[in-house]
């Protein structure tokens, strides 16, 4: 195959029109109904594996620890496990972007003359926007995940990273399945919807030349490939096509198959309330000589993407603890109100208001790391631990606080600089670090309070309008004597 | 949630930093905080040169500024008396974020950790440091309460806000849908972003009203000002006169109930 | 430079200095997860992949085939996927085809009989090698005689295991059975039947694998 090769641009389109998307779905009541109802429902699943809070906490602790432990070292586990998947029959292939990522996988392709990619969920092929470059070198890449099968019909992206089309009713489910999957009529029973998922995606698991999937946890000791999953879709792409393509980030490394258990545990339990999932996929090797199935090639494609940036600093770093279970944005105020869509990134959420600035730079996603009450209900639930307020914090002050400087920590520092808003700070501190202009500038409030204005920005579109007292605590108190 | 640490003994006197926004716009609730510290026997010392803990600049990405103000705070409380803070997300950001604000600066970083130990929110300081049993003089009542995320989730302050109100008896507190759930304000959040700060604001105004609750009381006055100001600008868009969900703070409530 | 080379070398000049102590995972197993004895723990077994939908049947040592027999008969099933080369699947192969249950093996590379397989085959029937008490697991290592597809394809797949071989967790399974040593190319767990909740979080079963999961369970007292 030898597919015209187009220049391969990404779709997101994160801050740039953040606020009206957002908009959208909180003036829209049933979609802010079915987002309060779905996550009202995982965070009680949630909260149903965790009854004993000692528990919870020391296994986060010990989640955290394994995490932090793995990715100190994670220069020379990545090497090890090179050299172990290497040892297995496994190929492995680094990617610095996500075009070199598809390159890879597409060349894959091109070798074996494929035509039909199936794929099991990925968030990282999401990442690098996998199914677009497909499509661009003529391969067909088909989502067999359900919920991603679903969000591929409707020519959509994932609302969530583990529920994709949590967005969808059953209703625009059986509409869809009607219009475009051939000779099915309306139906809205969902035991019947998912047969005719199951019965078209058959077929293609038959078909298939490649089977790509996404990796939970790679293991150096063993040269393993650990995958979770419920439906099954990750083992047919992963035995039944000949060549199976793993794509996943840097960081998802651990040294010892004995972190494994742990992060499992903790990993289905606070994504989908699950004290396991259905399948757990551990792959160590391509068919070996005598076995029956399987296929005989197995790549594993490790993707940078801007890891190494969150990599090299301390407190950024621990971004990359994160195990996708998705729990943050089930708990997140923000992520109820508005889902997965309006933050134009393919990690949504609280989790993706801090890693996606390193995959796409802060000029693109400044709006985003604004759009947090810093209430810290992410951080509480983050399983491994991750400070997910503070880390937003760092992010606005890198985005917000300086212009553009020489060797920032992170790609678009600055890009959110604004010389007026950094004056109205300065003048900030300058007034409340000295008593003398803030008892003048709060008398002033006080003495003038009639002249408050009844529109105060945004504050008055839902508020009225804040005045100062007529006097005082400190005026209070002296006239107490 | 957390123990208190020292001093466990009852001190004779105290510090209170009323915060910038119970100076300015909710005088009423640090008079009727002080004068229910002084009902307890305790002297309240009110340092004059007192100002803002500086949390606004750091939640919105400005360590620099808020560092500055901070630090004039630093200096504001030199004897080892405790320091009471009526408002839950600054008495977070002074005991939990000072000494992280002021690392690379080991002299004010020593004196954050030295200030941070002896924050005490005001419910915490009641419960857990004079044990205080609030005895009911009111009518009976109902009431809901909310609680700051940043009090709730780093000082445990829902803990010490129930239990007082737990304490009158003729009071019930009644239980608001997803209680712990943010009620939006968020500080500069709620200007940045009004979209989702204003439905997250409906909501929690919602589900306040639908507990019955005749008046809702909080520990935090940012939190107040976003849902009172919520709840009024509702009642005139609906052409109300009358509150439809009154507040105020928690120290106002108390006061009242156990005064006879 | 390669992409490998440059992915490393930035890593390389930002790692930190101190890696810190190796989390004591067996510390937090020995005192978080309780040991229980052979009767408690397939108890729980039991408890958790029934919960998930599997049914459970106690079988003794010899009377499993009978049992077999009765579900294939129950679910009117007269065909079923098994691997000659173990015991137990040559005891199937010797017994019920002569009651009207045809046994085809799998015997061949997938590629000569994928759609046979995918369209053709209503059953399967493996050994899980363990399991775990703690989440209702399934522990299978397919192998040249009892391939990957087996406990995937087939719309019923049944498990024959002894329940000696339940540990009470997925860590002390990998460690009483030396994991880290070797693993096979494919090592699964499986805690029933393939489900979806992708449509407005309600569950369905049969995603895509199969659409039920019964476990023969040999118990002890035989």
């Amino acid at each position: 195959m030898n597919a015209p090769q187009t220049p391969h641009t990404l779709h997101f389109m994160p801050s740039a029109g953040f606020r009206a998307r957002a908009k959208d779905v909180v003036d829209n009541p049933f979609l802010r109904q079915s987002f309060r109802g779905a996550m009202d429902f995982l965070m009680s699943k949630r909260a149903a594996q965790f009854p004993d809070a000692e528990e919870l906490e020391s296994l986060r602790t010990l989640g955290e620890s394994i995490r932090q432990y793995n990715l100190a070292r994670l220069p020379d586990l990545l090497e090890r496990l090179e050299a172990r998947l290497t040892a297995n029959g496994i190929q492995v292939h680094w990617a610095e972007t996500p075009d070199e990522a598809n390159e890879i996988i597409l060349g894959i392709c091109r070798r074996h003359e494929a035509k039909l990619m199936v794929k099991g969920k990925s968030m990282v092929s999401e990442e690098i926007e996998l199914n677009h470059a497909a499509e661009a070198a003529g391969i067909g890449a088909l989502e067999s995940d359900m919920g991603e099968y679903i969000v591929q019909l409707a020519d959509e992206k994932p609302s969530h990273i583990i529920m994709p089309a949590i967005h969808k009713t059953k209703e625009q489910i059986a509409k869809l399945f009607a219009e475009n999957v051939p000779g099915v009529d309306y139906t809205d029973n969902v035991d019947a919807l998912i047969q005719i998922g199951r019965r078209v995606l058959r077929e293609k698991f038959q078909e298939a030349d490649i089977g790509l999937s996404g990796v939970n946890f790679a293991v150096a000791e063993t040269g393993t490939l650990c995958l979770v999953e419920n439906e099954g879709n990750g083992r047919m792409c992963t035995t039944a096509p000949p060549v199976h393509i793993a794509i996943t980030g840097i960081e998802k490394i651990v040294e010892k198959l004995e972190h494994v258990p742990p992060l499992l545990s903790l990993l289905t339990r606070s994504a989908t309330g699950q004290n396991i999932s259905t399948y757990f996929n551990m792959i160590s090797s391509p068919r070996k000589p005598g076995e029956k199935d399987g296929p005989s090639e197995v790549h594993l494609v490790l993707l940078d993407n801007g890891r190494s940036q969150a990599y090299a600093d301390e407190q950024l770093r621990k971004t990359l603890q994160c195990i996708r279970c998705g729990a943050c944005m089930n708990h997140c105020p923000v992520y109820t109100r508005i889902g997965g869509h309006a933050y134009g990134t393919t990690y949504p959420g609280p989790i993706g208001k801090i890693i996606s600035p390193h995959m796409l730079g802060l000029e693109a996603t400044k709006g985003l790391v604004t759009a947090s009450s810093l209430c810290g209900a992410c951080g509480e639930v983050c399983p491994v631990k991750i400070p997910i307020p503070e880390l937003l914090i760092r992010l606005r002050e890198e985005a917000f606080s300086a212009p553009p400087r020489a060797n920032p920590a992170m790609r678009g520092q600055g890009a959110g600089y604004s010389g007026l808003i950094s004056a109205v700070w300065r003048g900030w501190a300058a007034v409340y670090r000295s008593p003398s202009l803030y008892r003048v500038a709060t008398w002033m409030g006080s003495r003038l309070r009639g002249l408050v204005p009844s529109r105060q920005g945004a504050w008055t579109s839902v508020r009225v309008p804040l005045k100062p007292a007529p006097k005082r605590l400190r005026d209070m108190l002296k006239e107490r004597g | 949630m957390k123990p208190a640490q020292s001093p466990p003994a009852r001190p004779s006197d105290v510090y209170f930093f009323a915060t910038c926004v119970v100076d300015q716009f909710f005088p009423g609730a640090g008079m009727d905080a002080i004068t229910l510290l002084e009902s307890q026997g305790i002297r309240v010392h009110f340092p004059e040169e007192q100002t803002c803990c500086g949390q606004p600049a750091y939640t919105s990405g400005f360590p620099d500024e808020a560092r500055k103000v901070a630090a004039h705070q630093l200096t504001l409380f030199p004897n080892e008396w405790p320091v009471v803070v009526p408002s839950g997300s600054c008495a977070g950001m002074m005991k939990h974020h000072y000494p992280t604000l002021f690392a690379a600066d080991p002299i004010r970083k020593a004196q954050a950790e030295k200030l941070s130990a002896r924050i005490y929110e005001f419910t915490d300081f009641l419960v857990n440091v004079l044990g205080w049993h609030p005895e009911d003089h009111g009518d009976a009542c109902t009431v809901v309460l909310h609680t700051s995320c940043s009090a709730r989730r780093e000082m445990g302050v829902h803990l010490t806000g129930r239990k007082l109100l737990g304490d009158l008896h003729k009071v019930t507190v009644a239980q608001q849908d997803h209680e712990s759930e943010c009620c939006g304000f968020g500080g500069t959040f709620s200007v940045k972003q009004p979209e989702i700060s204003g439905a997250m604001v409906e909501d929690k105004v919602k589900a306040l009203k639908a507990t019955g609750a005749e008046r809702v009381v909080s520990a935090d006055c940012g939190c107040l000002m976003n849902i009172l100001g919520h709840a009024a600008w509702k009642d005139r868009q609906e052409g109300r006169a009358k509150p439809s969900l009154p507040g105020e703070h928690i120290a106002s409530f108390l006061l009242r109930r156990t005064s006879k | 430079m390669s992409a490998r080379d440059r992915i490393l070398a930035k890593l390389r000049a930002n790692s930190p200095s101190t890696v810190g102590n190796p989390p004591d995972v067996a510390a937090w197993y020995a005192t978080h997860r309780i040991a229980e004895n052979g009767a408690d723990k397939a108890k729980r077994f039991r408890h958790f992949i029934e919960l998930a939908h599997a049914e459970v049947y106690a079988v003794s040592r010899g009377g499993w085939l009978q049992k077999l027999y009765e579900v294939l008969s129950a679910k009117q099933i007269g065909k079923l996927l098994i691997a000659p080369g173990t015991a137990h699947g040559a005891r199937v192969a010797a017994e019920l085809p002569g009651l009207d249950i045809a046994c085809p093996a799998y015997d061949t590379a997938i590629e000569s009989w994928k759609p046979a397989l995918f369209n053709d085959i209503p059953a399967a029937f493996t050994r899980a090698r363990a399991a775990i008490a703690e989440t209702g697991t399934l522990i299978l290592w397919p192998d040249a005689d009892e391939p990957r597809l087996m406990s995937l394809v087939p719309p019923l797949h049944i498990v024959l295991l002894d329940a000696a071989s339940i540990h009470n967790t997925f860590y002390e399974a990998m460690q009483a059975e030396g994991w880290k040593d070797g693993l096979p190319t494919n090592a699964l767990l499986i805690s029933g039947p393939s489900k979806t909740a992708d449509i407005q979080q309600t569950l369905a079963y049969g995603a895509h694998g199969p659409k039920e999961l019964v476990v023969l369970l040999i118990g002890d007292e035989q």
